[in-house]
């Protein structure tokens, strides 16, 4: 076999005409000359489209947050941080090993004082994570619209409260950007030691039955009430109360949402009763995105009730019909015990059966902080941080410094700080702000350089290809490992034709692929179809009803979007890194979600066509 | 003891009397599971007829006098008790019961299957399987009598003798029962591990199949199909699907006969994934019933039903198991086995 390698980080070239947008990314996070000694890997995974300039504080503030916490709280015997480099919009990420015998000696002692500390108190540390999660989204809630009257409120002066308006623009910016940061730290308070846990089960699982899908280990460890599944219950309760009140007729499968929404409200009674249920449904259970909440684009159900509403009329026509559409908790927490169980059944010795005993039970007491963090850290916390940010751009664009709300995304978190002081200084003194003769250029420049990245190849990894890869972090978070690179160095030798993935849930569909990029497309899914995406997660999963499998870029075994296919039975295939750019929409596939295979049967030359074109 | 036993009346402690095969298949008809009806030709029959054949010039003695060296020995020893085997009369009370019970068995003159059934064979230690005969698609009671004589003159095949000479067994424990069973007319047939055979995983049970009559598959003759499913979760994992060239089926005038699979046939699964999921039930169900994994024959009817041939403990893997070592021993507090994550490789 030929040694094959992986481009140097100095070989990588900007994209002419895009170096100034280069440029403008923090010089932190621009490739340094000694990073060709090093290996990096493209984190699609997190970060699969060319970053907005503002959206790149997703990932200093993740990687803040996860090496303070590998390095210095709970101190990882062999890994510390990651560090992040920007390239074309792509975001590449290289660990921290620990390799000094000695010194991870010494961090092993420290994480036994100190992560074991979690584990041992893991309930009540959690319970506390849950309140100060609380109380930091209520503080977010709190803060205002930033807003500049034409002159001060008599408010102002009467209660001599001596702070006049634009001060709370900066205010509010620096604290909602200070939310932020302190989100990720808390949400990497727990993640690795959950994910140690479960991932200790998972190698022993391994090792006792080598053959084990690592979707039958996931289910084992599976919680039953996580948060992922409510947005999708409160749709169905919404259904249900639907058919009770009798406005169920009002929801259709082309409906106009506006117009159905102000129908109810004129039908009066049962109407505005339901109005009511779907106001507790929103609050807090529709703060859930339609990505993975890592882009500012990754709007939430409240933003776009497109979503929840499109699976309304389908659990509808069941309710009616006398079907049960309830999730069957009694019956889904006995089966898992049973797999449990006959799980043990096959080990050999009585040590064995201790151990695993020992193994599960540890993983389903840190499983629910795994499974659940995510709501409120990467939707509803997310969602009210870019949704006050569009809040700035929309009053920017009002002072004229760019056209609409959403180009504010195109500047960095300090060049936004400079617009706001800007905004600031000029409703201070009277004369106009300088940024309209500023941005819309820039903003123009940088949109041009993310359509230009958008369309281009990305290597999978770069610099020096590692021995083996034994930190913990990159294995768990990124599920990548020493075949996974082969693959990549190996890519290209195999069927044009056959995607590769996480297999996801079991079963074997053909049937006409339905490639989606946006929540807007959501009306294209006929009865039948099979979902191609590029995220997917338990916000789906009301299309779960209509759809026949589903077939990701983006996620692992035990990634929600997994998770949720399997209590549907729905056979699907995540993280298989490029279908949804592969299969043309229309195209005939097959999906094998016990294999983790996908294969492109018939493409019609039109399509093809139409998308070179 | 008599001549002939049902199925239904004997399980795997009558080894001694009905052989490993013939008390397996009863063991498996006693449990409930889906096994053609059958009979098995006791070892009293075989001690009944050799006795018969001893009273006029001894076989035991002349077995136990061979050199397992001497290939040209036992190869004219072999022609001549083979001979003599097949050209003794049978004792009546033997041919009766053997007609009677066929008559029963075949009361709209099916055709059966004669299978040796060793009472060595399949001996968890001593394996022999292959070494005696299997006679496929028999027509009538007289062929199958002239098909248990065969099956009895196997015991004194050259490699037959030679083996017993190698491991010493003595002559007079050794004996011959044959089971006699309703064919089934398979749609497909295979085999079926509980366990993997390739990592030993307990976990999964393989299957692999081809179109028609199972012998295709055991011969080797045909590559099958291959699946592996979770024993427990019921996932199908792997899907090889292969080129099946040729299937064998039923002869006009009894045996069988291979035939060419047409181009779809060839590429099609022979088993879908309902079928493959009853498989791994009965699969499960057997093991269960024996209390370790199985290495099992099965074969589909026309009608797509799962019908048992045959099972028997997996030895493989099982004898791997005896010297392996536990995976992890349990640890004072849960928590510390996460140090196998976090702490680095141990040197």
């Amino acid at each position: 076999m030929s040694e094959k390698s992986f481009p140097l980080p100095s070989s990588l070239k900007v994209t002419p005409g895009t170096e100034a947008a280069q440029a403008a990314y923090p010089y932190y996070a621009q490739f340094q000359p000694g990073d060709d000694e090093r290996f990096w890997f493209y984190n699609s995974m997190h970060f699969p489209e060319p970053m907005h300039h503002f959206d790149m504080i997703t990932a200093e503030a993740a990687y803040c947050a996860l090496g303070a916490f590998n390095t210095r709280v709970h101190v990882l015997p062999t890994t510390k941080g990651i560090d992040h480099r920007i390239i074309n919009g792509r975001v590449f990420i290289g660990g921290v090993p620990v390799t000094d015998p000695e010194e991870v000696e010494a961090r092993a002692a420290e994480f036994q004082q100190r992560g074991f500390y979690y584990y041992e108190n893991w309930e009540k540390l959690y319970d506390q994570w849950k309140d100060k999660m609380k109380a930091l989204i209520a503080q977010a809630q709190d803060l205002p619209t930033p807003h500049l009257p034409q002159l001060e409120p008599m408010e102002t002066t009467h209660t001599g409260k001596g702070v006049a308006a634009n001060h709370a623009l900066i205010e509010t910016y620096r604290k909602q950007l200070n939310g932020y940061y302190q989100m990720w730290h808390h949400h990497f308070e727990f993640l690795l030691l959950g994910y140690g846990a479960y991932m200790t089960f998972f190698d022993f699982c391994k090792t006792a039955f080598p053959e084990i899908s690592d979707q039958a280990i996931s289910r084992m460890v599976a919680g039953m009430e996580a948060e992922i599944f409510k947005p999708d219950e409160e749709v169905k309760r919404l259904a249900r109360r639907a058919v009770e009140l009798g406005v169920d007729q009002h929801f259709t499968a082309d409906m106009d949402i506006e117009s159905v929404l102000a129908d109810l409200d004129k039908v009066g009674g049962p109407g505005k009763e339901w109005l009511g249920e779907l106001e507790t449904s929103r609050n807090p259970w529709f703060n859930v995105n339609v990505g993975d909440g890592f882009y500012h684009y990754h709007r939430s159900w409240n933003d776009d009730l497109s979503m929840p509403f499109a699976a309304l009329p389908g659990y509808i026509e069941k309710i009616k019909a006398g079907e049960n559409i309830e999730r069957p908790m009694d019956q889904l927490i006995k089966e898992r015990d049973q797999m449990v169980a006959d799980y043990r059944e096959l080990l050999d010795t009585e040590e064995d059966k201790a151990t695993y005993d020992q193994l599960i039970e540890l993983a389903h007491r840190v499983f629910p902080y795994v499974e659940g963090h995510k709501f409120y850290c990467e939707h509803w916390y997310t969602n009210l941080f870019f949704n006050k940010i569009r809040e700035f751009g929309a009053l920017l664009a009002e002072h004229g410094f760019w056209e609409k709300e959403e180009d504010v995304f195109h500047l960095t978190h300090y060049e936004l700080e400079s617009a706001i002081i800007d905004l600031m200084l000029s409703w201070s003194s009277g004369s106009p702000p300088m940024g309209p003769s500023r941005w819309p250029a820039i903003v123009a420049e940088r949109q041009k350089a993310i359509d230009t990245w958008a369309g281009e190849t990305v290597p999978p990894a770069l610099g020096q290809v590692p021995e083996a890869i034994d930190d913990p972090a990159i294995v768990m978070l990124w599920g990548i490992t020493r075949e996974s690179l082969d693959t990549w160095l190996s890519d290209g030798e195999g069927d044009p034709n056959e995607l590769r993935g996480f297999a996801a849930c079991n079963g074997v569909v053909e049937g006409t692929a339905r490639v989606i990029r946006s929540v807007k497309e959501i009306d294209r899914i006929q009865q039948g179809d099979i979902l191609v995406c590029q995220v997917t997660n338990p916000t789906w999963s009301p299309l779960f009803q209509k759809i026949s499998a589903a077939v990701s870029d983006i996620g692992g075994s035990m990634s929600h979007m997994a998770i949720v296919a399997r209590e549907y039975g729905l056979p699907a295939v995540v993280g298989t890194g490029n279908a949804s750019q592969k299969i043309r929409d229309g195209a005939r596939i097959r999906v094998d979600g016990g294999k983790g295979t996908v294969t492109i049967l018939e493409q019609s030359a039109e399509t093809r066509e139409l998308e070179d074109a | 003891m008599d001549a002939v036993a049902w199925f239904a009346d004997v399980g795997i402690a009558d080894r001694p009397t009905v052989g490993g095969k013939g008390g397996s298949l009863g063991e498996l008809t006693q449990a409930g599971i889906d096994v053609p009806p059958g009979f098995v030709v006791t070892v009293a029959a075989f001690e009944q007829f050799l006795e018969k054949l001893e009273a006029r010039e001894p076989i035991r003695p002349l077995v136990e006098a061979l050199d397992p060296q001497d290939l040209g020995a036992a190869t004219k020893l072999s022609e001549q008790l083979r001979v003599r085997v097949m050209e003794e009369a049978m004792p009546t009370e033997v041919q009766d019961a053997l007609k009677t019970a066929h008559a029963r068995l075949c009361e709209d003159g099916q055709p059966v299957a004669v299978r040796s059934s060793a009472t060595t064979e399949d001996a968890e230690d001593a394996s022999f399987a292959g070494l005696q005969d299997t006679f496929l698609w028999v027509l009538d009671a007289d062929d199958m009598i002239e098909r248990v004589r065969e099956c009895w003159a196997s015991l004194y095949s050259v490699e037959s003798m030679t083996y017993r000479r190698k491991q010493d067994f003595p002559e007079v424990g050794v004996a011959m029962a044959v089971v006699v069973q309703r064919m089934v007319d398979a749609k497909c047939a295979g085999v079926m591990f509980t366990r993997s055979p390739t990592t030993g995983d307990k976990s999964v049970i393989t299957i692999e199949g081809a179109w028609g009559l199972g012998s295709s598959v055991v011969s080797g003759e045909v590559t099958p199909d291959k699946w592996v499913l979770g024993k427990i979760t019921g996932e199908i994992s792997q899907r090889d699907i292969s080129d099946k060239h040729a299937r064998q089926v039923p002869a006009e005038g009894g045996g069988i006969v291979e035939i060419e699979n047409d181009d779809e046939r060839r590429k099609s699964p022979c088993l879908t994934d309902d079928e493959l999921l009853a498989l791994r039930e009965v699969g499960r169900r057997i093991e269960r019933h024996y209390g370790k994994p199985q290495d099992i024959e099965w074969a589909l009817d026309q009608d797509g039903k799962v019908l048992l041939l045959q099972s028997r403990p997996e030895t493989v893997w099982a004898m791997k198991d005896a010297e392996s070592a536990p995976v992890r021993k349990p640890e004072g507090k849960a928590y510390n086995h996460v140090m196998a994550i976090f702490g680095g490789k141990k040197k």
